[in-house]
């Protein structure tokens, strides 16, 4: 019976998603190995510029972006593999920051936002101040922005911050309306960022104050607020695709351990009270993959449709829930070895525990899709 | 008949005419949601005409060749006739066990006489098929069958038992797994496959009540049966890798069924129906935020599952698992739909504690027993558990438990 609540089952993947993933997959073996993910977590920019410079060559930091602004014209469903592949390989770069940053301006402006765009896909890192505080619910539009351009209060867990040559500010103007201010990083001093020591160590996000600051530009009107809604859809769906890479390395870490760790004479996945929650985190592995692909086919340029709201929050919700107990389990099937800095599970019981708290968690998504699901 | 898109929805549209005009109506007792439970003649007589009134309508075995009484068309025309009889929420095609398991065995590994005798009356109803694997001491482990099968000229001699025997008080026959040999090294060499009749002296088919209160399941015991060497299928001491290929057919892994609507579907839009009949707190219960959490919960699974099936044929998704979305077909659907069935009982508050004899119990019991019923599913053809054991084991590569 075709469902009414279950909706649509759409999962396209094109030849050039193929393409992509291909060849991320291998960039990110090669650039991202164990020991790389380990010198970085001490480093202060989380990244490294030569490895970033190469990706901007391959094009990515405009995959999504029209042509006329250098970009590749490919939209979002082009970066899913891209990202979901630096999440395998717990790769920290400013990518998706930046991309994300470029959708929110894309869809709040216009043509005179050309610029911007092309120091975005010719490589300028980007990102969005959006948090006033922890409530990714909140209306999160305490930064006034006066009638000269001019910037008050503060955003919180800004990512990428300091790298940021743009930082689109979400805020509201003298009107109370939600507006989108262009702000240089270069016009933010440096006493006004602090950085948060995040739990994920391959993440990196400050605290920025705006006082003062005066915006390049302040973005209006009535496409802000969908460009707002649309953002923070498209953002929880790529944190989703780069949980479901960090997921399926972490399931490769367990069958791994499970594979060779003896214990009262037996491999210990041969034990049911290891093996079946692994099955339990696989298969939860692949449904989350499948909600991701078929999110990615239900999104286009324009403001996002039902159905992909509905597979955004599918696809955040099930991905967060998956990643968390994949990393849960994972420091407990490693044992005492599990327990110390030392073993992998630490990165991505780190690395899960932040991707639940980005863009809402699973929680948050599934009230948000009660009304969409059950009264229509 | 090819499979254009033009004549497929030609097909789609002459279907859904035939269905409108010809899915019986609700008789006046409950029908079987499930080839599990025929549990009753009135019920068999039922499922047996309307079963032969689609093969004769031509809507039965699409893809078989039609020298065995198939329609010798593309398998995407049995994908619509299913659909359609899901659509049209019309009654189960019982006849599961020779029409999925049976017949896409003969057609791959049957002798040209073994198909000419069996598939035209399987496809007709007219002669019935069960299933002899389990055994009452040993439900999950196969290699371990015990009921012997002792050669005697061009008889074979059977002796044991076997469990679970659905629809086996009205089979014709039976597809059996019985050991031949008791002196292999290996277990499994040791065992042997046969199209056994049910219809001879020495075989009895005793029905077992089920945790439901009715019928469907048999205990089949053979006492010195026997039966005609010719019914092995394949060589002798070959039973294993027969059943194995059996298995994989039932457990939805390779295609070739006949008609795969052998189970009437439950789904979230009927769970949604019953949630207009009750209240929680005074108010409507589908204002009840924990409630509504759980549907959400079970809508997430129900889009995840059918967008993974449609994704296992998508192979560039699935290179570092290529089968897992396969082999955990039967571990994803049927543990979905236990939970979902569950969840029909628990909305409705006292009345959830009523079963199916009660007048005032909602919708005659149907979510009661139909939870009761799905356990069929999730322990028949292999536990939940022995599933996770072959996707922990083939799919993720981890050692035997």
């Amino acid at each position: 019976m075709i469902s009414a609540i279950i909706g649509s089952k759409k999962i396209d993947f094109s030849e050039e998603q193929g393409m992509l993933l291909d060849v991320a997959r291998e960039f990110v073996k090669d650039k991202s190995p164990g020991s790389e993910v380990r010198k970085l977590l001490e480093s202060e920019a989380g990244f490294s510029e030569p490895v970033w410079q190469e990706l901007v060559d391959l094009g990515w930091t405009g995959i999504n972006l029209p042509e006329s602004v250098g970009g590749s014209g490919l939209g979002i469903a082009a970066l899913i593999p891209v990202v979901e592949s630096m999440g395998k390989g717990l790769m920290g770069t400013p990518l998706v920051s930046t991309v994300l940053a470029a959708e929110l301006i894309r869809r709040a402006g216009g043509i005179a936002e050309e610029d911007v765009l092309e120091d975005i896909s010719g490589g300028c890192a980007a990102t969005v101040a959006y948090l006033d505080g922890s409530d990714w619910g909140g209306a999160n539009t305490g930064v006034s922005v006066d009638e000269n351009g001019v910037l008050s209060g503060s955003k919180f867990m800004v990512p990428d911050a300091a790298q940021a040559t743009w930082i689109a500010v979400v805020g509201s103007d003298a009107a109370g309306d939600a507006v989108v201010a262009l702000v240089a990083g270069s016009d933010v001093a440096v006493q006004a960022q602090a950085s948060h020591a995040l739990i994920d160590l391959t993440k990196r996000a400050s605290t920025l104050d705006f006082a003062g600051v005066k915006a390049q530009r302040v973005l209006s009107g009535d496409k802000v607020d969908s460009a707002i809604r649309d953002y923070l859809l498209i953002g929880a769906l790529l944190t989703a695709a780069e949980a479901v890479g960090s997921t399926s390395a972490c399931l490769a870490g367990i069958v791994d351990y499970l594979k060779t760790r003896k214990q009262f004479g037996k491999l210990i996945g041969s034990f049911q009270a290891l093996k079946h929650p692994t099955v339990d985190i696989y298969v939860g592995m692949e449904h989350s993959r499948s909600l991701v692909y078929h999110a990615s086919s239900e999104i286009d340029d324009g403001p996002l449709s039902t159905e992909a709201e509905v597979a955004c929050r599918m696809a955040k919700a099930k991905a967060s829930d998956t990643i968390q107990y994949a990393g849960d389990r994972s420091v407990q099937f490693h044992g005492g070895f599990g327990f110390t800095w030392e073993c992998d599970s630490s990165l991505f019981i780190r690395r899960a525990a932040w991707s639940q708290q980005q863009f809402g968690d699973a929680m948050h998504h599934r009230k948000r899709l009660a009304p969409l699901l059950l009264d229509a | 008949m090819s499979a254009t898109d033009t004549s497929l929805q030609n097909f789609q549209a002459d279907i859904d005419k035939w269905m409108s005009e010809n899915v019986p109506k609700k008789p006046g007792f409950l029908l079987p949601l499930t080839f599990l439970e025929v549990g009753t003649e009135q019920q068999l007589d039922f499922l047996r005409e309307w079963q032969l009134k689609l093969w004769s309508a031509g809507f039965l075995g699409m893809h078989w060749p039609t020298e065995y009484g198939g329609q010798g068309a593309d398998p995407a025309y049995q994908g619509i006739v299913d659909k359609a009889l899901s659509a049209h929420n019309a009654p189960i095609i019982f006849n599961t066990i020779g029409l999925n398991w049976t017949g896409p065995l003969l057609l791959d590994v049957g002798t040209e006489e073994d198909r000419k005798r069996y598939i035209k009356n399987i496809l007709t109803g007219e002669e019935i098929w069960c299933q002899g694997f389990s055994e009452p001491d040993h439900g999950s482990d196969l290699g371990n069958v015990q009921t012997r099968a002792v050669r005697d000229g061009d008889e074979f001699i059977v002796n044991g038992s076997k469990i679970w025997t659905t629809l086996g008080n009205y089979a014709d026959h039976m597809i059996l797994l019985a050991r031949t040999d008791t002196s292999t090294a290996r277990k499994y060499d040791g065992l042997s496959f046969f199209l056994a009749p049910m219809k001879v002296a020495g075989v009895e088919a005793r029905p077992i009540r089920k945790v439901t209160g009715e019928f469907g399941f048999n205990e089949t015991f053979f006492t010195d049966a026997r039966i005609p060497a010719s019914c092995l299928l394949g060589d002798e001491g070959g039973g294993w890798r027969m059943a194995m290929k059996t298995l994989e057919y039932e457990r939805g892994v390779i295609a070739g069924q006949a008609s795969a609507h052998s189970m009437q579907s439950i789904d979230l839009e009927d769970l949604m129906d019953a949630m207009y009949d009750f209240e929680r707190d005074g108010a409507p219960i589908l204002e009840d935020a924990m409630i509504r959490d759980e549907l959400v919960k079970l809508a997430i699974e129900a889009k995840a599952n059918s967008i993974s099936d449609r994704r296992a044929g998508i192979p560039a998704l699935n290179t570092d698992y290529p089968f897992g979305i396969a082999l955990s077909n039967k571990y994803r659907h049927t543990e979905y739909a236990r939970r979902l069935k569950m969840m029909g009982a628990h909305v409705q508050g006292a009345q959830g504690a009523l079963f199916m004899d009660d007048d005032k119990a909602y919708m005659g019991g149907f979510w009661q027993r139909a939870y009761f019923a799905n356990f069929g599913t999730t322990i028949g053809g292999g536990t939940t558990q022995i599933q996770a054991n072959i996707i922990g084991e083939h799919v993720l590569g981890l050692p035997k438990s």
